[in-house]
């Protein structure tokens, strides 16, 4: 049992450090962002900039073969790059779809051609891509798509909506999940494709979320044309190719889920007055804060054995499930109770109360978030009882029949 | 990264675990239930001799000088086969008061027949909270009066490691003074005595202005290794559950099946990884000394506790009107957890710990 770095990967994060401190900013404290006081426009180019940056020195794409352009590397590197990268003031946000899951998709699937086409480009950050799945009505149930995709000779003709995309304003492409065959069960009859986010008839709406921001769109989708050769994998076998797009996401070990708060809590009940007295001095304050490290150091530990997995050149299993469940539970529960303990001025703006107080605010907003994105916490524990307890499947209506037959 | 045992800590777990599964059966921790016998004389015999027991006990006093790595794998296997042995009470809590706050005369006079087998010695260490009112316990002058309402293995126990204050006093139960009965316990399992000391002749283990931080050290042993025993049973006794609900059909279908109780096991699933990790973490803090120890030591208490109570219970509510029989063997795990959780101080003074540790550690 040792918290350190082997040797290999001591040398390899040695060697992230030295580039990130000769090419970037360092941050000077947990809340600062990159990008503060920038426009969507000049943060969307600094972007770019900072990617073209990390692929000429090989770290844009660190887990890929070194066939699609990538460095070979294994997924250690890439945390380890994560990690670090994290201490530096660089944008974020803007490529991580494109190299976690769209371009590897891409890489798999697309005819030689086209990949050629994409992929070095997407590397070196000229185009940047999105991923077209959840619907209005296929969410959890992402088989329930109904954005129809009709073959006219060599193209396709795209009709319907898709929902709750990253970064949709600012992509050049993206990855369409469409319904290619409703006579056949729910999830044969979907295929995949490469579209072109600038193309007519693709109309983006932000999504104005509870927490103030826009990080998400709806696409509208109407006669939007899709060269056949720009199809990924089989006509109706869009489902396999999906699940390939999923698997990508498997190294997304919870990076950026926050795991100090129960000191946040302290510096609050230090401030804080209960009935004339720091609120540190209450028993069931100091319950609380030890809830908030039990969970929160828990999800670092339950990270640590992800990455112990990875170390070990294995793939973190179903049981990482459990990592997003306690997360999300713990933050909305910490977020509520730093609130709760200022009292009515718990209301107040952040604005009025400084950069510490918006940091728990913002926390509180986007808590709900956590639990819904990437798998909500009731469709997380199917996957526990499922794949790690082996408890039987849900009993499913909608497998068998042609998906024109179900019930809306 | 390595948050991980060794593949030579895992083997040495698996030993212990085959011979668990052959000697710690129901039928054997039945009869300590029934009060037959005080305990398991062949797990125990098996556990010391096969020098599991004694893991964390150095060469130079008798043990297999191995660490703590090693044992707290042990305790899992220990606990998730509800062993009727006082391993805690001879190697977690009364070798850990001796290693970590004896001098070496006291060392070398007890380890070596401790690791050996040859002294069952057990310890009351707890001092949080208490229900029966009356004096607390004095030292003075190399003189021990006092009551300890509940002390394991008491009756069993050939050293007594007791609580005064600060003090920790090894006490002999056969010493002029001392009176000890055996207690009817929620766990009968593992059974409990009362001693009671009037002006008895014993011997200061620490004390002074250390006593305080060395009662602490080995209370934040033992918290990792009951932690072990917790996390192990925990898993245990859900492993069960799950098999009934696959097994047991109603309305048509494998219970397992059914939403409400997938949830419900996923969630104790959750809580006993959650504890898991704390555990391991509580292992590496408790391997090497590290200045972590106090807080992960008492996040693993609390964690543990919580998790091996409420795995016990829904484990009983999973199985239905089966699980409340005496027959079945649910109520065993309810008993030990609720054992585990108590017997050094409670989960929730245990969380108070864990505050007053964060806080200083954020002063």
């Amino acid at each position: 049992m040792d918290f350190r770095d082997t040797p290999e990967e001591a040398a390899y994060r040695a060697e992230v450090r030295t580039w990130l401190h000769a090419n970037a900013q360092p941050r000077t404290s947990d809340e600062q962002r990159f990008g503060e006081g920038l426009d969507d426009a000049e943060r969307i180019s600094a972007a770019r900039v900072w990617q073209r940056r990390k692929a000429e020195a090989g770290y844009a794409a660190i887990t890929w073969p070194r066939e699609w352009g990538g460095s070979g590397g294994t997924a250690m590197q890439q945390v380890i790059y994560g990690q670090e990268e994290e201490r530096f003031l660089v944008p974020r946000m803007v490529f991580e779809n494109s190299i976690g899951q769209c371009l590897p998709t891409v890489a798999m699937w697309a005819a030689p051609a086209v990949r050629e086409r994409h992929v070095p480009r997407g590397i070196v950050g000229d185009e940047i891509w999105c991923q077209l799945f959840s619907e209005p009505a296929a969410g959890s149930d992402t088989g329930g798509i109904r954005t129809r995709a009709e073959r006219h000779g060599d193209e396709w003709l795209i009709n319907g909506q898709k929902v709750w995309t990253s970064g949709a304003h600012f992509c050049d492409y993206g990855i369409l999940l469409a319904r290619s065959d409703w006579d056949k069960p729910k999830q044969k009859g979907l295929t995949m494709f490469i579209i072109d986010m600038k193309a007519p008839g693709v109309e983006i709406r932000p999504i104005h979320q509870m927490s103030g921001d826009t990080e998400f769109n709806e696409v509208f989708l109407t006669d939007v044309r899709i060269p056949d050769a720009n199809r990924l994998g089989e006509v109706n076998g869009g489902w396999k190719v999906m699940l390939s797009t999923l698997m990508h996401e498997r190294l997304a070990i919870g990076g950026h889920l926050p795991t100090h708060l129960h000191r946040n809590l302290i510096q609050v009940a230090r401030t804080a007055r209960w009935n004339g007295r720091p609120a540190l001095d209450d028993e069931r304050v100091k319950e609380r804060i030890a809830n908030a490290f039990l969970s929160q150091h828990g999800v670092e530990l339950i990270i640590a054995r992800g990455l112990t997995a990875l170390s070990q050149g294995k793939e973190p299993g179903p049981e990482m499930s459990i990592l997003k469940l306690v997360a999300g539970r713990g933050i909305l529960d910490i977020a509520g109770f730093a609130l709760e303990m200022a009292g009515p001025e718990g209301l107040v703006a952040h604005q009025d109360l400084g950069r510490e107080w918006s940091f728990l605010q913002q926390l509180w907003l986007s808590a709900p978030g956590i639990r819904l994105a990437g798998g909500t916490d009731e469709i997380l524990r199917n996957v526990v009882a499922e794949r790690v307890l082996g408890l039987p499947g849900e009993i499913r209506t909608d497998r068998e029949l042609p998906f024109r037959e179900l019930e809306r | 990264m390595n948050f991980d045992f060794s593949d030579d800590q895992r083997l040495l777990a698996q030993e212990v675990r085959r011979m668990l599964a052959e000697t710690s059966t129901s039928t054997e921790i039945r009869r300590v239930l029934a009060g037959h016998a005080t305990h398991s004389a062949d797990v125990w015999n098996n556990l010391v001799g096969m020098g599991a027991a004694a893991a964390a006990i150095p060469e130079q006093f008798g043990g297999a000088g191995l660490g703590y790595l090693e044992l707290c794998l042990i305790a899992e296997e220990a606990g998730r086969h509800l062993a009727p042995v006082p391993l805690a009470s001879s190697f977690y809590l009364a070798a850990e008061a001796l290693m970590r706050s004896g001098n070496e005369e006291q060392q070398q006079r007890w380890l070596p027949r401790i690791a050996g087998g040859d002294v069952i010695a057990t310890a009351a260490l707890a001092d949080a909270e208490a229900w029966s009112t009356g004096p607390a316990p004095v030292f003075a002058d190399g003189r021990l009066s006092g009551r300890f309402a509940v002390v394991p293995d008491a009756m069993i126990a050939g050293l007594l490691v007791l609580r005064a204050g600060d003090t920790l006093v090894l006490v002999d139960p056969a010493a002029p003074g001392v009176a000890r009965h055996a207690i009817a316990t929620l766990d009968p399992t593992r059974p409990c005595g009362e001693v009671v000391c009037t002006d008895v002749a014993a011997q200061a283990l620490c004390g002074g202005e250390r006593g305080a931080a060395l009662c602490e050290r080995v209370l934040n042993a033992a918290a990792v290794l009951l932690a072990f025993e917790q996390v192990g049973g925990a898993t245990r006794i859900l492993e069960i559950a799950r098999d009934y609900a696959l097994q047991r059909k109603a309305f048509g279908r494998q219970i397992g099946s059914f939403q409400a109780l997938k949830h419900k096991m996923a969630d104790v699933y959750t809580a006993n990884e959650l504890a898991r990790v704390h555990a391991y973490y509580g292992a590496w803090a408790l391997s090497c000394d590290a200045p972590e120890l106090p807080v992960a030591a008492a996040a693993a208490r609390v964690a543990a506790s919580v998790a091996f109570n409420r795995a016990a219970e829904e484990g009983i509510e999973i199985h239905g009107g089966i699980g409340y029989t005496w027959e079945m063997d649910c109520h065993l795990y309810m008993r030990r957890a609720r054992y585990l959780a108590q017997l050094i101080g409670s989960e929730h003074a245990w969380r108070t710990r864990l505050a007053d540790a964060l806080i200083r550690e954020a002063a």
